[in-house]
């Protein structure tokens, strides 16, 4: 009755990754349409006018934009399988709390450390580290930030991909100022929705 | 089921647009609630004990825990209290409603940030931008009473910091960012929320308003136009 849904992506994008392993803990069949940043599709500049960025997912003929609102949107329209969320108001709340946090903190630092030089790259992995400390801390002695399935801000794992980028601009090994979140990490990926995701790490520091 | 009112329990401050939009949002849900008025400037122990990652107002308290980040506690507050539904039930209208929210926040907002305590061709650079990001909520009014259809929704509370606090300071900032000339239906949804009773309760009076705007630009070395 619906038609396949077609995501519009670019290989490395962490957020794209998102979209990708969230499609795929559904077990929901998706067109994959790789785009191109420096030279963007007519199709991608008509579904999301407002920011022209990818991930868009397109269902029924609707775009949805934005990663965390295109994850919300796959657990609510595909709601028999795997929910990604608490179903307590207060779980998720927590939930939506940790995944903005992500988003703002840890996405921003991240990029400082790739994308920048000099004092604003040192910065970066400062507060890189302090936002790493502290998702540990919420990880706790959990297998998974949710508890004991995959869910939300587990999403998080996407940036791992970029993790050995992140070492090799910053000079510096996150494995040994959190091997928690590494060993979450390695826990993750043995997934396959995960580990068919996301891009290979090797192909992204070149 | 009645609610005690101190089951429930907010963290605010009274000229914060943050805070606003939590007690419309319990207010319209009809939700009694304690309201602790915060001094942002220095900052309690409560507020740090419970919001310990940001250290901000608003935080929500329910059942002794502790939400933040006002969107979130919109979420929240929609999930737990089923009456009067502030978020879309159809997950596409949903998610709709989240991206217009989140543009307010990290878009408008900022771009609105930017033309205070600016002069000459800096505040006009920054005034078309911020004009050019309203003009896609412009679009979003058309044929519409409110965000949410025919009544107040989700991405209205979260657009009532244009109404009340980006439309309220053009005079003391000095320049009409949003004529009614250029955007007639914002100008139109100002009135509806205006004769909407929730509205007129939880919107910080006028003139104390401004006034204590016009304190902290001082405070701030921001000149006021």
């Amino acid at each position: 009755m619906a038609s396949q849904p077609i995501l519009l992506d670019y290989w490395p994008s962490i957020f794209g990754m998102r979209a990708r392993v969230a499609l795929r803990e559904k077990g929901v069949e998706f067109e994959y349409k790789v785009g191109d940043l420096t030279n963007k599709s007519p199709l991608l500049l008509q579904s999301n006018p407002i920011h022209k960025k990818i991930p868009v997912l397109i269902h029924n003929g609707k775009p949805v934009c934005e990663s965390l609102n295109v994850v919300h949107y796959v657990d609510e329209a595909w709601p028999d399988k795997n929910p990604f969320f608490p179903s307590d108001p207060y779980g998720r709340a927590h939930a939506r709390f940790w995944d903005d946090f992500v988003d703002k903190k840890f996405s921003e630092a991240q990029f400082k450390i790739w994308g920048k030089k000099g004092e604003e790259q040192e910065e970066g992995k400062k507060e890189f580290i302090e936002a790493v400390k502290i998702l540990e801390s919420e990880l706790g002695d959990k297998p998974y930030f949710g508890g004991d399935s995959f869910g939300y801000v587990d999403s998080l794992i996407t940036f791992y991909s970029w993790f050995q980028a992140y070492e090799k601009f910053g000079n510096f090994s996150i494995e040994a100022k959190s091997p928690k979140l590494i060993a979450w990490a390695k826990r993750c990926m043995e997934k396959e929705s995960v580990s068919k995701s996301l891009s290979d790490s090797e192909k992204i520091v070149a | 089921m009645a609610e005690r009112s101190e089951e429930v329990k907010l963290l605010g401050m009274w000229a914060s647009p943050f805070s606003r939009r939590i007690e419309i949002a319990l207010t319209i849900k009809g939700v009694s609630y304690e309201f602790s008025e915060q001094d942002i400037t220095n900052k309690s122990a409560l507020l740090l004990q419970l919001n310990p990652v940001h250290k901000m107002i608003p935080v929500l308290v329910h059942h002794v825990k502790p939400i933040s980040e006002s969107l979130v506690i919109l979420e929240y507050i929609d999930d737990t209290w089923q009456n009067n539904p502030i978020l879309p039930q159809d997950p596409y209208e949903k998610a709709m409603a989240r991206f217009w929210a989140k543009f307010i926040d990290e878009q408008i907002c900022v771009a609105a940030m930017n033309v205070v305590g600016k002069t000459g061709e800096e505040k006009d650079a920054a005034v078309e931008a911020t004009r050019d990001l309203l003009k896609f909520l412009e679009k979003e009014l058309v044929g519409k009473d409110f965000f949410g259809g025919k009544n107040l929704g989700f991405v209205d509370i979260a657009a009532t910091l244009i109404a009340f606090w980006l439309m309220r300071t053009e005079e003391i900032v000095g320049v009409k960012v949003v004529p009614v000339e250029i955007f007639p239906e914002i100008h139109r949804w100002v009135k509806n929320l205006l004769a909407n009773d929730v509205i007129k309760k939880c919107i910080p009076p006028e003139d104390e308003h401004l006034r204590y705007i016009k304190d902290r630009m001082v405070k701030l070395n921001i000149k006021p136009a």
